[in-house]
Order: structure tokens, then sequence, then C-alpha cells
């Protein structure tokens, strides 16, 4: 098996389902003779041609209103923003249309559709090109919300979000481009959306993590254990929305305590649902309040203070050690 | 360095072939069957006579607030008559006129302005989008629908349509642009109709008219007598066979006037004067294209009388409509159910009682209604 980053293994998923199937378009800014600024479509147009890998003009609303006319008429746009801070220009697009039309037209017409954002901090990068926005897209009814954690996984949600009948938010987060190479098969492999991979078993505390934090929860994980004895469980949700609850439930009944970490703000974001989730299915079993290891509540803070902000191993190990102490 | 200057090419004609005194050009004249000119009337005066019956029906609590689209029957139909059924038409929300044309039974129609998403389906068969109710949002959806046809090698035209209003939103100047660039086959039809709700089109734009935008990003452009149903028809037909000979889109821009309300919820007397909507009712687009057909012979018996029969049949179909089941919101949210919204269907199975039996009669109307309609029902 070929060792692949997250970039390279992107690149394949959608070569393989453009190959596969004729439906298939990648539309968005840069992504054809650029193959797109962080190159995952790199290729894409040399091979399927500037028809079905379009280097659209620079304005995002048009980019997904488009692609939703394409997706009413049958095809299956694979949608690049450039940045996920640059899709408040097209979100009423998502909101209004993406997310509603199967609704709308009570079945008639459905939007097969995938919008790719890169996402996410740690990269020295500008305002709107280091946030995490997904609790906005989760909050949607009729959106599916998918954020990879490796080039494996990558891999096969984005096939599996291009088969998707339904519109499919795909965040990748930046600081997983380049970071690690993962053996992903070469023949297609795609992974069912909606469920959540247990990542690393324990059993004294569940870790609830997504994307690049599964990195961060894992590592703190480690810690835990060589510092404390403590075997701790990391569950990597890889769906956002819908959530896998049963997943989360199902854990935290073992383990009793739990820690949800994530990028986006604290407030009203994926933590607070999930917390709720785990109260819901399993009260009973909870020994300690589940606690939040997020972003602060505030605006962008420019990457000379973003790792004050963004959670980190000392932060998930510390927020650990006062659930299991409570 | 030189400062030269450019000249691009700027002009824009006005087309106007049948006035409201009756003029006609005959060498504009557009050559339509007499069976057309007659179909063409009576779906003019049939989209007048719903608006009349429908704006009744939502005084009366039967249906929800709707936008009325009296006094563009022509900017309507001229435009949607030059549509084979596989075309597509994208509305925005008041083009009630040629949707029935189009084929939206109107009983559907009321359906969906009662407030049931079963109206907004449409068949099949039909290349026709639903209502959009977000300003010019559907723009972009025509574009990539011709761009879809195109890609796929169909032989299908789009029409869009929206008001003076949507030519200040983002999304109709990104649609022109990305119309222009992927040289696809839709056409654009702008019904201006003097207002935007309560703001005049000399506050929406400071260009002296809607057509010339499409000259800036590259696409011709024309302004059209939009009560002159002739005139829509000709300028449509032309962009329609250009789009279709593969020669890219076009902005039609029909000048109208909206005689009625901006919806039922909206009270005109407050931005603009009698004397100004009088000036417009000399204009009407049904008064010159019947006096015309007059004159040419083909004005059938009776068809008012014969339009207001089918209407009332319809109304009578909408109102033996079921009423709605409550546990159908969770039939297309998703292709497949996902379990915690499966779980909330559940619980809202338990919780509500079972559908009641059809009785002939629509569910009372909402308990708060938009400002002009009543609570109670006749």
């Amino acid at each position: 098996m070929p060792k692949l980053n997250m970039v390279k293994a992107l690149n394949l998923a959608l070569f393989q389902a453009m190959e596969r199937d004729a439906d298939v378009l990648v539309l968005g800014e840069d992504v054809g003779v650029d193959g797109g600024v962080f190159r995952v479509t790199d290729d894409l147009q040399r091979k399927f041609g500037s028809q079905r890998v379009i280097d659209s003009p620079l304005a995002e609303a048009a980019i997904i209103g488009t692609a939703v006319g394409m997706a009413l008429y049958g095809l299956k746009p694979v949608c690049e923003i450039q940045f996920s801070g640059f899709a408040f220009q097209c979100f009423h697009q998502i909101e209004n249309h993406c997310a509603r039309y199967r609704a709308r037209s009570q079945g008639r017409f459905h939007i097969p559709m995938v919008i790719r954002m890169p996402y996410g901090g740690s990269v020295r990068a500008l305002e709107h090109h280091s946030e995490s926005e997904e609790q906005f897209y989760a909050h949607i009814p009729g959106l599916k919300m998918v954020i990879p954690s490796g080039p494996r996984n990558a891999r096969a949600l984005l096939a599996a979000a291009i088969s998707d009948p339904d519109p499919v938010i795909f965040f990748e987060a930046k600081a997983l481009y380049h970071a690690a190479k993962e053996e992903v098969p070469e023949e297609s492999e795609t992974v069912p959306l909606g469920r959540a991979q247990v990542a690393r078993e324990g059993s004294a505390l569940t870790l609830i993590a997504y994307g690049a934090m599964v990195r961060v929860a894992l590592e703190a994980a480690d810690v835990l254990r060589d510092e404390d004895g403590v075997d701790a469980e990391v569950i990597d949700l890889l769906t956002i929305s819908p959530l896998d609850r049963d997943a989360l439930v199902t854990s935290v009944k073992k383990t009793g305590r739990a820690v949800v970490v994530h990028e986006a703000p604290r407030s009203f974001g994926p933590g607070a649902e999930i917390a709720a989730s785990i109260m819901d299915g399993a009260f009973l079993s909870l020994e300690a309040p589940v606690r939040r290891v997020a972003a602060h509540d505030v605006p962008f803070v420019g990457f000379a203070r973003e790792k004050a902000n963004i959670p980190d191993v000392p932060r998930v190990v510390a927020a650990a050690r006062a659930t299991l102490a409570f | 360095m030189p400062r030269i200057t450019l000249e691009p090419r700027f002009q824009v004609e006005y087309l106007s072939i049948l006035d409201s005194d009756g003029n006609l050009d005959t060498a504009l004249e557009p050559k339509l069957a007499g069976e057309d000119l007659r179909a063409l009337y009576r779906a003019m005066v049939l989209g007048r006579r719903l608006d009349e019956r429908m704006v009744r029906l939502q005084r009366q609590g039967r249906i929800g607030t709707f936008a009325p689209t009296k006094g563009q029957e022509a900017s309507q139909m001229g435009s949607a008559f030059t549509l084979r059924r596989i075309d597509w038409m994208v509305p925005s929300f008041r083009e009630t006129a040629a949707m029935i044309w189009r084929g939206w039974p109107i009983e559907k129609l009321l359906l969906f302005f009662a407030g049931h998403l079963e109206g907004g389906q449409p068949a099949l068969d039909q290349h026709d989008l639903p209502i959009t109710i977000p300003v010019a949002t559907q723009l972009p959806h025509a574009v990539g629908l011709a761009y879809a046809a195109q890609y796929r090698g169909d032989d299908v035209v789009v029409m869009a349509y929206f008001g003076d209003g949507a030519t200040s939103e983002g999304d109709f100047h990104e649609a022109l642009n990305f119309a222009g660039v992927w040289h696809v086959p839709v056409v654009f039809v702008c019904q201006n109709n003097q207002w935007a709700i309560s703001v005049p089109l000399k506050k929406q734009t400071h260009s002296r008219t809607i057509a010339q935008k499409a000259l800036a990003y590259g696409l011709p452009g024309i302004q059209v007598d939009g009560n002159d149903v002739l005139a829509v028809y000709a300028a449509a037909r032309e962009a329609v066979d250009r789009a279709r000979a593969g020669d890219g889109p076009t902005l039609i821009e029909c000048v109208t006037y909206r005689l009625g309300v901006h919806t039922t919820a909206d009270d005109p007397t407050k931005y603009r004067t009698d004397e100004e909507v009088a000036m417009w009712e000399q204009k009407d687009p049904l008064t010159r294209f019947r006096a015309y057909l007059e004159k040419r012979n083909l004005l059938e018996a009776n068809v008012e009388q014969r339009i207001d029969e089918e209407i009332a049949e319809a109304v009578r179909r909408f109102e033996s409509a079921p009423p709605a089941d409550p546990l159908t919101m969770f039939d297309h949210v998703y292709a497949e159910l996902p379990a915690d919204l499966k779980a909330q269907r559940e619980a809202m199975a338990a919780r509500e009682p079972a559908a009641p039996a059809r009785t002939g009669e629509m569910p009372p109307p909402s308990p708060t209604p938009m400002r002009g309609q009543r609570l109670t029902r006749r």
C-alpha cells in the first residue's frame, strides 16, 4: 500500500470518483491549472479537462449557487472554497438552497454535492485563514458535516461524501494536510458517514475529538497513561452531523467521564451538543460533568497568540485530570 | 505612457411593437399563428383572474401571503411562451401566470400559498424549479442548470426570472458574470416593475437602464416594453434562439408595472400615488392585446367566463386537499433519516393525535396572520 499524506489521499479520492462517474465535476477558485492552493485537485484538470475541473471566477456565492443548479440537473459537483473563512460569502446559498432543496421540492430534487473547505489553525496564517466554523453547518438541518483526521479516513470519507445523495460540508484541517503519511489502499475505500470511530480504547475517561484535535487527544491520552497510569479512550467523530450519539453513549457508559475537544469557540459549539447527548443517553453512568476544551469565545486572535487559544495537549490533560478527580 | 480613450460599444435597444394606444409596428410584428395568439391571451387572462381570486382567498384567510402578478402578465407570458417543455424555467416568487402556463396545477400553487410544501413539488417530468424567495439567489442556479445541460450536450435553454430590486444583489452580478464567462444557454428576464416594495427604481440603481448592466459582463442586453406581449415575445424569441444556437446568454429588461401590492401584507398607498397607478393602468397589457386580437378577429367568446369556471374548479380541488400530516415534515430532510431524527419523529408520532379524517376542509389559518390577513375563515 502506498503511503500518502492527506493532500495526496484526497486527490486520490477525487481522481477515482471522477474516473468512475462522468457526473462528478470539480469547481472552485484555482482548482484547475493551479491544482488548488493546497494542491488537493492537482493534475485533475489535465486528466479530465477544463469542462470537468472548472477554474471558476472568484465568487463564492456563485460557485455554490451554480453547483446547486448543476446538482438540480443531476450532476455531482465537488466545490472547493479556498478557505472556510470565506464561506460566509456563500453561506446563504448553503443554508437557503443546498440544505433545503430536498424539502422545498418534497423530494423532487436533491442536492448530491460536496463542499470542501480547508479549516482550522496552527499554520501561522492570517485572519479568515485559521478559524473553525463547523458549528454553523452542523446546526443546519439537511446538511451533513464531515471532518477527517488523517489521510486514510480523509480519502474514504471524501469518497463516501461524493456518493452520498445529500449535500456534505467537508472540512479539511490545514494542520493535517502534510502532517503525516499513512498507508492508503489503492482500491477504492469508503467509510459510512454518520459513524464515529474509537481511535484508542480505554476505560477511565472518554476524550472526544475530530479533525486536527484527534492528534491532540491521542497525545494527551499518552501523557495520561505515562504520567497518571490512566487509560483514556479516544473517540474520533469523523462526522459531526448527523452525530453518532450511540458511539458517545456506549463509550461514556463504560468510562463514566468525558472531555470534548474542539477548535471552534466554546459557546454553542459542537461540545455543547455532544455534552447534551451524553446527558441524554448516559446520565446515570456519569461520575463527573462533561468538560469542554475549546477555543475561547473571542474573534480571531492572530497567530502570535494562537497557541494560547487553540486546545493543546497540556490543556486537554488538565481537563482530563480535573474530570478524573471530580 | 499614453492616456487614451477606450471605446467599448455602448448601445441599448428598446423594443416596442404594440403600444398602449393600439399602434402596431407591422414590420416588427412577430409571426405567431392565431392559435398561439389565443393561447397567449388566454394565459394572460388566467393569470389576471387567478390573481384577483387569490387576493380574495387571502383576505378570507383561505390562503396565506403571496405576491400578486397583476400588471406583469405580458412580461411573464411573452417570455415563458418561447420555452419548450424540456427547457427549464427558474422563477422567483411573482410568476404565477408563467408557472401555470408551464404546467403547475392551479390547486397546487394555492396549496403552496396555504402553507403546504406539497404545493412546491414540481412533477417528475416538469423542468421547473419551485418558487425561490431570497431575492436573486435563484440566478446562479439557472446558470448551473445551463452549464449542466451544455456539459451533457442536451438541447436545453434555461430562463430565469427576477425583479428590478434583484439587480442590486450580488448574486445577480455573479450569475451574469459566470454566465458570460461560461457562455451558457440562459436567458435572464428582469421584470422591472418599478418598485421593490417601497423603493423606486431611481433609488435602486443609478444606471439609466437595467439592460445595460449586461454589457459589463459581455452579454447582450435589451429593454422592451414589458406591457407589450408582442415585444416581449419577440425579444425572448431572439434570446432563446441565440442561446439554443450556442451563442450564449442574454438579459432582457421588461419595463412593466406592479399594479397591485408587493405582497398581500403590503400597503402601497404609503409610498406611491394613485395618479402614478392610474397612469400605468392606461398601459394595461391585457387591454391593448385584447384590442389587437379583436382587430384581427381572433378573440374567443366567453373566454373570461370559462377561465373563471376553471379557477373555481381548482379552488374546489384545493379545498378538498387532505389536512397537513405533521409527520411528513421528516420525509424529505435526507435520503435516509438519521437515527436522532428518527427518534424525533417517533416522539412526535406519540404526541400528535392521529391525522384527522378527510373533511374536505383545509386546516385553520395560522394563528399569527400577516398584516392584512384575517384570522377567521369565511
